[in-house]
């Protein structure tokens, strides 16, 4: 029984306090690798897979349930690092760092506010952040590296659209390994 | 503070600062590989993924080998019988090409011109991707260990993937054609256009600097050029999906691969290329004249060649024929397809020929009983 409840600030829901949760290391350590596979190993089979991106939700998951803005960052950076590095010679390492840790820190700032156990909000937020993942991906590629990256409104909100209902399930599942 | 967090503040400060550190140097440091340099935390990342992903396609293949090759065999033997009539079709087919071969391998000892052959490949699977959706990049089962270097052609029988940009001990990273920073030497089979096939950020791949006054049609085929001097030259890639009037005089012709990229399993890796003469040891020796006066149409003698009929370096077309150049001797296996560089040499050699131009018929090979397997047969003039 490891969790436990903060004061409530800047009400968006209903409840007075909100749980923070904390994990087994060997979670924290095994979920993201297992991400990182998954998504290596089923683009590889299906490439049109590559739209699902695992290890944001990974990020996402951890820095909502603890809620703690640095802990979030470091996860982000750490996942995105590791997701970096399998890239190839067109994908410098610390695009996918940047920008998970950036998500890292705003899903972590914004689990303190809001309740994000329940499904609904679960796949807005990931909807959201799945938008701010691919502007901030383009932005670093585009505007510091000037990497040809195309930009597709239509892409992207189908990829957000997806990555939000399956989220939705992968959060489910990394539920049973709350410790609370 | 009661909590964890609280008591080992410091401490994790601390590790946090040192842990950024350490990424900060695993990925300025590189490390010096067999074939190059690394980036240390690009190592790191491939030993942990890797094996993992080595050991589910592995059981996997295991597990299909065995399901496929003693349970499933509903259909082997009407599929062996079709093998069967294939097999006899595809041998009348073959009796009716070898010799159209065997010519073309004659004239082309004949002209000095090298071929590149693939001399060996190693078989690989593919075992995972960089998981993006802006890199394509593929990771293979085999690496250094397996004689695996970087800059060499990955390929399917269906067409080419792409080529080797790292390596690692027991995998290597495949940059295949539809990335953005892969280029490849490609042209058109039909119309020997050449140009250089590129990947683009949303994977799809376009021929380029094609010109656009060209009869660029769908559905012609595409093939390596060679010149990029790692895919031998006349290797499958795709075929022509459309061919629209780009800016700067050029085409923008957007190709379909051959090989399924999104769905790759098994790839070969072509380890060694060899610049040589075709063989014509098994042909039998045979005079040019013999050739010449079979298939080539008779042309008065071209400068650039002397007076035995053979070749002067300095002439056009014979400068193409240096060992990995030989984009421009190909054309010479199609008689009569009206390429003037190149016909420029076997329309030298019918207008002499001597006894002493017999040894260059053969392979060099060959050479040391090739003046004693040559009859002396009268020289037949060849067709004017």
């Amino acid at each position: 029984m490891t969790a436990r409840a903060t004061p409530f600030r800047g009400s968006l829901t209903s409840r007075e306090q909100v749980a923070v949760y904390e994990f087994n290391w060997l979670t924290l350590v095994l979920v993201p690798l297992v991400a990182i596979f998954l998504q290596a190993f089923f683009t590889a089979k299906l490439r049109w897979l590559a739209v699902l991106d695992l290890p944001m939700m990974v990020v996402i998951f951890f820095a909502v349930a603890r809620r703690n803005p640095v802990s979030g960052c470091i996860t982000g950076s750490v996942i995105g690092l590791l997701q970096d590095a399998l890239g190839g010679p067109a994908h410098p390492i610390g695009m996918y760092g940047i920008t998970d840790t950036i998500i890292g820190y705003a899903a972590s700032s914004l689990g303190v506010k809001i309740d994000v156990e329940n499904p609904g909000t679960r796949f807005l937020i990931t909807y959201g952040f799945l938008i701010v993942h691919e502007a901030v991906y383009y932005g670093v590629g585009r505007g510091l590296l000037r990497q040809p990256l195309l930009w597709s409104w239509s892409h992207v909100a189908l990829a957000g659209m997806a990555n939000a209902v399956v989220g939705v399930l992968v959060y489910h599942l990394l539920d049973r390994f709350k410790q609370r | 503070m009661d909590t964890i967090l609280g008591r080992y503040k410091n401490l994790i400060v601390l590790a946090a600062i040192l842990f950024a550190q350490l990424i900060a140097l695993a990925v300025q440091v590189k490390r010096p590989t067999q074939e190059g340099e690394m980036r240390l935390i690009r190592v790191w990342a491939i030993a942990a993924v890797t094996p993992f992903e080595k050991a589910v396609v592995h059981t996997e293949k295991w597990m299909h080998d065995g399901w496929v090759g003693y349970v499933w065999l509903r259909t082997v033997r009407r599929e062996n019988e079709q093998l069967r009539a294939d097999i006899e079709r595809m041998k009348l087919e073959q009796a009716r090409l070898s010799e159209d071969a065997n010519m073309a391998r004659r004239i082309q000892t004949l002209l000095v011109f090298k071929e590149q052959y693939i001399e060996s490949t190693v078989a690989a699977q593919v075992i995972g991707t960089s998981g993006s959706e802006q890199s394509r990049v593929l990771y293979i089962d085999k690496g250094s260990d397996d004689g695996i270097k970087p800059d060499m052609a990955v390929i399917t029988p269906t067409g080419i993937v792409g080529k080797i940009v790292q390596v690692s001990a027991g995998s290597a990273q495949v940059l295949p054609i539809n990335d953005q920073l892969s280029g490849v030497g490609a042209a058109l089979k039909d119309l020997r256009l050449q140009g250089i096939l590129k990947g683009t950020p949303n994977g799809t791949t376009t021929l380029q600097y094609i010109m656009s006054d060209e009869p660029v049609k769908v559905g012609q085929e595409v093939i390596t050029s060679g010149g990029d001097r790692i895919f031998p030259k006349g290797l499958e890639i795709g075929t022509v999906a459309s061919a629209e009037p780009g800016k700067d005089l050029f085409l923008n012709i957007r190709v379909i691969p051959s090989a399924r990229l999104d769905r790759l399993e098994e790839v070969l890796v072509i380890t060694k290329i060899q610049d040589k003469l075709p063989d014509t040891k098994d042909l039998g020796p045979i005079r040019a004249s013999d050739i010449l006066g079979e298939r080539l149409p008779g042309v008065p003698v071209a400068p650039g060649v002397d007076a035995a009929g053979n070749a002067n370096p300095a002439a056009p077309g014979v400068s193409g024929s240096a060992p990995g150049t030989a984009a421009v001797g190909t054309t010479v296996a199609k008689p009569g397809s009206g390429a003037p560089a190149n016909t420029a040499n076997p329309s030298a050699v019918p207008a002499t020929p001597k006894p002493a131009r017999k040894p260059t018929v053969t392979s060099p090979a060959d050479a040391g009983h090739a003046p004693a397997a040559a009859k002396p047969k009268p020289a037949e003039a060849p067709p004017q």
